[in-house]
């Protein structure tokens, strides 16, 4: 792989084995919301080891897309952050100037609309070179040849003549692709997607995935997959952290997330999703509608009041993240109602009989 | 004068032919052939989905049906009266609006931001049926009960709504005509998960109740299984695959509905490359 010598002369992420490559602890964000400084994010603790994928699953206003923000460092003006951030074992919160800059090359994203991240008067090449000629001091015709040969990775064959076109020359999965090679060229080791298929076709999410899971597999690259999809980020991702109202309720391996889940909501969210095998004679809606962040009380559930499972003690604190059968789980009840989640309700009255 | 007998729309009556039949419709853009050859048929009380990715020719299908785009070719014929050519007065686009309305996609842009969800629902009742404002103000609280939209809602602007409870307004907008059909073009897309459960079990109950039928525009497979009993698929403006909606997603027979299907994430999924790249007939260029 011609593109892996960029490393050279920057700086370098030292991480140990066995040690995660991003850590947040504790991550709080207020920010100005209606008139008011209001929490958008509340304890959020989440680790992405070295080629690991961990999603990330909500709704809206759930903070996902702003957890990915906070870790990249594009939050705000006026943001209040508290808790930590680490990446390869650096406090991202401290870095400025040219670090902080080596750490987005390290870090890169990907986003949902890539037109809305694409200057529309610059070539496709102009935008793919720009980290590698400006940041990394590589001369032009160099950058040019890793970027074509990146397009290649991506299944973009033609990449000479793709460099010279402009963005409104290319579908939005073929600029999708793009996106996905630009943010590779500074070879990161950890790759933040942000509901990069959201936009796009099911047949071309489909095919984006694939590139995206192979490329990762490859470079070794760990990722971050923000999406509203829990099927989606299940089939991809070895972990998810699923989040509600601005705090993760619940931290799951993929495999098990669907058909064993820990938390009440996590359970509601795959009931109530159609199924593509069967038609239900009614689907299992939740009542009401997703809290944002900002609107979430401190001192309760802030799932309770759509819970089928809410009891008096749901009302009365913000419950911890404890660990459960290997994940995480934020429930006062989580114990207790442990392997009856998928029954609904009324199951659940019988165990407590 | 067939005008005057008008069958009560939405109520079940009538319920012989087709609510609607559209046979050989064509549509050209210029060099571009966006529909082509398409026909199909919408029973009353049944609900029909037409599948397709971006650029199939779905969206452009439905704008023709409801007049927004003129067909180059083909018949479109509602209730056993022709509408493939535009409404010569305004009498006959009222008659046209209460035969088939639309629910768009988006419901931050489809409602107009300075009027109430009420203020919607009542200019449609004034317009299509010129109520007096007692038995309108009625009927907008029996659509604002049957949407689940609360009293506060229903005087409320579209800023002051979610994007679920906008759609429910939009639904009831597009009800208080008593259509005889609902188009939806990817009505329930944009909505998140929790929400969009709420919106179909809220499409089936007022089918069972209006006997409306639906024409359900959508690339969700999981939603158009769970609304619709027949389905037709459509790629670049040419429909490949139609029959029952179980049938076409259990056994898809053409290659493009069988990729459609393959596509979906789902338990144990792995997206693959090779097998998708070589399926690729698009250069990538629009």
């Amino acid at each position: 792989m011609s593109a892996v010598q960029a490393g050279a002369g920057r700086a370098e992420a030292t991480v140990r084995s066995g040690e995660p490559l991003l850590e947040v602890e504790g991550l709080t964000v207020r920010l100005q919301v209606e008139g008011a400084q209001r929490s958008v994010l509340r304890d959020v603790s989440i680790s992405v080891s070295p080629g690991e994928a961990v999603g990330l699953v909500g709704e809206s206003g759930s903070g996902k897309s702003m957890t990915a923000r906070a870790i990249d460092r594009l939050l705000p003006h006026g943001a209040e952050v508290s808790g930590e951030i680490r990446f390869g074992g650096a406090d991202v919160m401290a870095l400025s100037g040219a670090a902080l800059r080596g750490f987005r090359n390290q870090v890169a994203m990907i986003f949902q609309d890539p037109r809305a991240h694409v200057n529309p008067v610059r070539r496709i090449g102009d935008f793919m070179t720009e980290a590698l000629r400006t940041n990394l001091d590589v001369p032009a015709a160099e950058a040019n040849r890793r970027a074509a040969d990146m397009l290649g990775q991506v299944g973009i064959m033609d990449g000479e003549r793709r460099l010279r076109q402009y963005p409104h020359e290319l579908s939005g999965g073929m600029l999708q692709r793009v996106m996905i090679a630009a943010a590779l060229l500074t070879e990161p080791k950890l790759l933040l997607a942000d509901e990069p298929t959201t936009a796009l076709d099911v047949t071309t999410q489909a095919e984006v995935m694939a590139i995206l899971d192979d490329l990762r597999r490859e470079f070794g690259l760990a990722m971050l997959f923000i999406t509203h999809d829990l099927e989606l980020a299940a089939a991809i991702c070895d972990r998810t952290a699923v989040m509600y109202a601005g705090q993760i309720v619940e931290v799951r391996e993929s495999a098990l997330l669907h058909d064993d889940p820990l938390h009440p909501y996590t359970a509601a969210l795959s009931a109530a999703r159609p199924d593509i095998a069967q038609t239900a004679a009614r689907l299992a809606a939740i009542p009401g509608r997703p809290l944002s962040a900002f609107e979430a009380p401190d001192s309760e559930c802030a799932f309770a009041p759509r819970c089928p499972h809410a009891k008096d003690i749901c009302r009365a604190e913000n419950p911890e993240l404890i660990s459960l059968d290997g994940g995480l789980s934020r429930c006062a009840r989580a114990i207790e109602l442990r392997g009856h989640l998928l029954a609904g309700p009324a199951e659940d009255g019988q165990t407590d009989a | 004068m067939p005008d005057l007998v008008t069958p009560q729309p939405g109520l079940g009556g009538n319920g012989d032919g087709p609510v609607l039949e559209v046979s050989g419709l064509r549509k050209e853009f210029g060099d571009l052939v966006a529909v082509d050859s398409v026909s199909f048929t919408v029973l009353q009380a049944r609900s029909l989905a037409i599948v397709g990715e971006s650029g199939s020719g779905k969206t452009t299908i439905a704008r023709m049906i409801v007049g927004l785009e003129r067909p180059t070719a083909g018949r479109i014929t509602s209730c056993g009266r022709d509408r493939s050519s535009p409404a010569r007065s305004a009498r006959e686009r009222r008659r046209r609006g209460s035969e088939v309305q639309i629910v768009f996609q988006d419901p931050y842009t489809s409602l107009d931001p300075r009027q109430t969800a009420e203020a919607t629902i009542d200019e449609v009742l004034r317009l299509h049926h010129g109520w007096p404002k007692e038995r309108r103000r009625a009927r907008i609280d029996e659509l604002a009960g049957l949407v689940g939209l609360d009293e506060r809602q229903v005087r409320a602007l579209p800023r002051a709504l979610s994007g679920g409870q906008r759609q429910r307004v939009a639904i009831a907008r597009a009800l208080a005509a008593e259509p005889r059909l609902l188009i939806l073009d990817e009505s329930v897309a944009a909505l998140d998960v929790s929400i969009q459960a709420q919106v179909l079990n809220l499409l089936a109950d007022i089918r069972d109740s209006t006997a409306v039928s639906y024409v359900l525009i959508s690339h969700d497979l999981a939603v158009v299984r769970q609304l619709t009993d027949d389905a037709i698929v459509l790629h670049r403006g040419v429909v490949v695959e139609r029959g029952p909606t179980p049938r076409v997603l259990d056994s898809p027979e053409h290659e493009y509905t069988k990729r459609l299907r393959a596509s979906v994430p789902r338990p144990g999924w792995k997206p693959r490359r090779g097998a998708l790249l070589g399926a690729r007939e698009d250069s990538g260029t629009p």
